[in-house]
């Protein structure tokens, strides 16, 4: 990574430095050898850790008897955004936690080896999957993240005609938008996309439902519904000088970052974060990268209560990120021309006492306020719900939640089926890319059932 | 420290670690570097009259990423004129006197020609002579080689001839690629062998190239079997020395080759009945400092079993191997699954249940921990599961008391014959 002064401008050459894949992949020799590491364990823990079922075992062996068609087809076949998957998966707490290896020597990288196959499959061009033969039936998909393009690849093998309505101008929804491209480079994420076009499915971007397209219509021309429009940007925070400029959103951050070089200027600036998830991650890393002079991350629990997964935060210690534990962010503080000069602050402490979520509570020292001097704050506290689009389209929910048949995704109403971060909720395990593509796979299958009366079995067998 | 001096029917070395006839000791180069790295000696690639190789010539087996399983070559005997090779071997001898130096031969089936080179050879000061009987390509097309080492009385005549002029022992180095090798072995003790060496290479082909479609390794487009050797043939190759160390008929020493790569690999071929081992596709694969290994492995192995000279271990396994018609049919083993060492991969549940007995279950403890389970009753103790085991001390074949006496097939033959008073089936042996 480039270091910088306070002096010098971003420049085209630094992003394209700063912002190309951090971790390099494995090479031909890298990959044999690891594939052979394998011992294709029968009925193997790393298939039942993985939300997708990916055979891994299998894509494997592929790759190690030089078959990367066939192993890309293993690992597409049941994650359709398996080639994200492989960058971002917390695979140390998925596949490869779960690996027999583990205890016995070191895990296979299995998150590595998907990668390896799955980049031949981008670089090779080659088309994986064929759509269904045509069955009449249509199919709308709100949203074209994860969990919408896995319903509507499965939906168009099975030989539905499927629309997907994407807000924005382009579809992968937190693959193409919300992922630092050192960790997942767009042109990942629209393989995928260009993948499940190219099984016949439409794609039309920047429309919004209930703007561009009425509900009613959507209701008249399509025979089911998968709503899969995840979650939006970041809250506000409720606390004093959320307006100055110098303030971010951290997805908008990151987003900025995604589609050519950030008109957001960071070089040399304090900055801190709000948030210790790992979207607060990846705006930390993204600000050191943009050339910031320091970055803080706040937190007002501490290390063991953060949602962030090890490696991220490892990986955020690596690029020179500070932590700042039981700091509770108070007022943002500004000068006279509206810009950010500090971030106010109050230290707490944990007292012994757990909270509902069973995570023990902080809660202010009094006395202990502190003004951090900072040039820019981004905040990273969660998304926002799409509860405005749920009401619309008349389905019942928990606070922004829609509610649903977990097995199904079916919800309220019974042509519109939902998944991805639009049902996770607290309680509902992690908001995974990889459990979006699952939950776009059910919601598939369970329409394939409800409309065409097949049998569990027969569902999703197709190649 | 261990005495590891070998005489293997008169040739002393100062350990057991020879180099095979072969691309390692085709130069005097190569054999003072080879006796400088520690070994103990060497088989001069096979004299005669020099012949043209081809281009290619090797070729090689890789297994699940690791090269070398096996070696296939399509090379001949010496390319270099004989007067070159004994010059290079009368200085090799001079510089390293302690080391053996055993010329190997291979001429026409011819009384006077066989005289001839075996003058020529013992008049330079080699130790020992080896006759190539083996080689499988090229030579065996001109009558030489596998091509003799295949024809019993062919043998036999041609070690008589050897034995008529040599002062030196003589080696008879036999071929695998024959049914019986201990027939060809008798005959070459007829013939007055003072010992054998076993095995050359066996018929092979490499493989097939899937994309260009040639032949593995071709010579611009068209390919011959060649000789295959390395690890991969290792099991044969020891089967072929255990055969030959119990054979009455045989009864002189064994010089055993085939796939040694290691010093545990010597002390096997040693076990069952080799006084010293020759080594070639090693040194093909790490260059001929891979001697120091075996030698250091050797000598800790040696001090460990408490054994003051490599040669105590010579053929001490060989009683220990004989006919299935004399194995204990009551003898009863049975897996035994260590549930602190096994990492819950299933392979032996699915090999059991696919290839074997189907009496390994996988079950759920009163945990919720996956477990994996023998069902003692039904396992015929064959081996499979802990052969696929990949966990150390995962998987025990446990020796059971099957509360019968011992009982072989032929004991049992004779006991049903001795009731009929009459033969019913032949003795298997």
């Amino acid at each position: 990574m480039e270091h910088t002064s306070p002096l010098t401008a971003f420049t085209p050459d630094m992003f394209m430095r700063n912002f190309a894949e951090a971790e390099p992949g494995l090479s031909r020799k890298g990959a044999v050898e690891e594939s052979n590491r394998c011992l294709y364990c029968y009925d193997a823990p790393c298939i039942k850790a993985c939300p997708t079922g990916i055979n891994i075992p299998s894509f494997i062996k592929r790759i190690a008897t030089d078959n990367l068609k066939g192993s890309a087809m293993t690992i597409m076949e049941s994650n359709p955004v398996g080639a994200s998957c492989a960058r971002v998966c917390p695979t140390e707490e998925l596949c490869e936690g779960a690996c027999v290896l583990n205890d016995a020597s070191a895990p296979i990288q299995i998150g590595l080896l998907q990668r390896y196959a799955t980049d031949w499959a981008v670089n090779s061009g080659v088309q994986l999957f064929k759509a269904g033969i045509p069955n009449g039936k249509r199919v709308a998909v709100i949203g074209g993240g994860p969990a919408g393009l896995s319903a509507a690849r499965e939906l168009a093998r099975e030989g539905f005609a499927v629309v997907v309505y994407e807000a924005k101008q382009l579809a992968g929804g937190l693959n193409t938008h919300g992922i630092v491209s050192f960790r997942l480079p767009q042109s990942i994420s629209l393989w995928e996309v260009e993948q499940v076009e190219k099984l016949g499915v439409e794609i039309r971007t920047g429309i919004k439902i209930g703007v561009d397209v009425t509900v009613e219509e959507l209701r008249g021309e399509y025979d089911a519904i998968v709503l899969a429009a995840g979650m939006g940007y970041v809250p506000p925070l409720g606390i004093e000088g959320e307006k100055l400029s110098g303030v971010y959103d951290a997805i908008e951050l990151v987003e900025t970052t995604k589609t050519g070089i950030p008109t957001l200027e960071l070089m040399g600036q304090r900055v801190a974060v709000i948030g210790a998830g790992n979207t607060a991650i990846d705006a930390a890393t993204c600000s050191v990268r943009l050339g910031a002079a320091n970055v803080k991350m706040v937190y007002r629990r501490t290390r063991s209560e953060m949602t962030a997964y090890d490696f991220e935060y490892e990986f955020a210690k690596q690029e020179g990120v500070e932590f700042n534990w039981l700091t509770l962010p108070k007022r943002i503080v500004g000068d006279e021309l509206g810009n950010v000069t500090g971030l106010e602050c109050v230290q707490m402490k944990l007292t012994g006492e757990t909270g509902k979520d069973g995570r023990l509570k902080p809660v202010p020292v009094e006395g202990s306020e502190f003004v951090m001097p900072v040039d820019a704050v981004v905040i990273a506290i969660g998304q926002k719900r799409r509860t405005g689009l749920i009401e619309s389209l008349g389905l019942e929910h928990d606070s922004g939640i829609v509610r649903i048949d977990p097995k199904t995704g079916r919800t309220s109403d019974p042509m519109i089926y939902a998944a991805g971060d639009i049902v996770f909720g607290s309680g509902n395990g992690e908001a995974m890319v990889v459990s979006a593509a699952q939950q776009g796979k059910d919601a598939a299958y369970a329409i394939v059932k409800q409309l065409s009366g097949l049998q569990d079995g027969v569902i999703g067998s197709a190649v | 420290m261990a005495d590891l001096r070998i005489d293997l029917a008169g040739i002393k070395s100062p350990n057991p670690f020879w180099l095979a006839s072969a691309p390692p000791t085709n130069t005097g180069y190569q054999v003072q570097r080879a006796f400088e790295a520690g070994w103990g000696g060497a088989v001069w690639k096979t004299l005669g009259d020099p012949i043209i190789n081809t281009s290619s010539r090797f070729a090689a087996v890789h297994f699940n990423g690791q090269r070398v399983a096996g070696f296939n070559n399509i090379e001949l005997i010496t390319d270099r004129p004989l007067e070159v090779n004994l010059k290079e071997i009368c200085e090799t001898k001079k510089r390293f006197p302690d080391h053996a130096v055993i010329a190997s031969l291979m001429v026409e089936p011819k009384r006077e020609k066989w005289h001839e080179i075996v003058k020529r050879v013992e008049a330079v000061g080699v130790d020992g002579l080896e006759l190539n009987f083996g080689c499988p390509h090229g030579m065996a097309e001109r009558g030489m080689g596998a091509a003799s080492g295949q024809q019993p009385d062919l043998v036999q005549a041609q070690t008589t001839w050897v034995k008529e002029v040599a002062t030196t022992p003589v080696i008879v180095k036999l071929t695998p690629n024959i049914t019986d090798i201990t027939v060809v072995a008798r005959h070459a003790v007829k013939g007055g062998a003072d010992a054998v060496s076993m095995i050359n290479t066996i018929n092979s082909l490499a493989g097939v190239d899937i994309h260009s479609w040639n032949t593995i390794p071709h010579v611009g487009g068209q390919g011959a079997h060649g000789g295959y050797c390395g690890p991969a043939v290792k099991p044969i190759a020891l089967s072929m020395v255990a055969e030959c160390a119990r054979d009455r008929g045989v009864g002189i020493p064994i010089s055993g080759i085939g796939g040694i790569s290691t010093w545990q690999d010597v002390v096997e071929f040693m076990l069952m009945g080799a006084t010293g081992i020759q080594v070639c596709t090693a040194v093909m694969h790490h260059g001929f400092r891979i001697v120091e290994e075996m030698i250091d492995g050797l000598n800790n192995y040696l001090d460990d079993k408490g054994l003051a000279s490599v040669t105590e271990l010579i053929g001490k396994s060989v009683p220990k191997y004989s006919n299935w018609g004399d194995l204990d049919l009551n003898y009863k083993v049975v897996a035994r699954i260590n549930e602190d060492n096994c990492i819950n991969c299933n392979k032996c549940h699915i090999a059991c249940e696919d290839a074997s007995h189907q009496c390994i279950d996988m079950l759920t403890n009163a945990d919720g921990k996956a477990v994996l389970q023998v069902r003692e009753e039904d396992c015929v103790g064959c081996n499979l599961c802990s052969i696929v085991c990949p966990a150390d001390g995962a998987i025990d074949m446990i020796a059971l008391d099957s509360g019968v006496a011992p009982m072989t097939w032929n004991q049992r033959q004779q006991v049903i014959s001795t009731l009929n008073g009459s033969h019913s089936e032949a003795e298997v042996v």
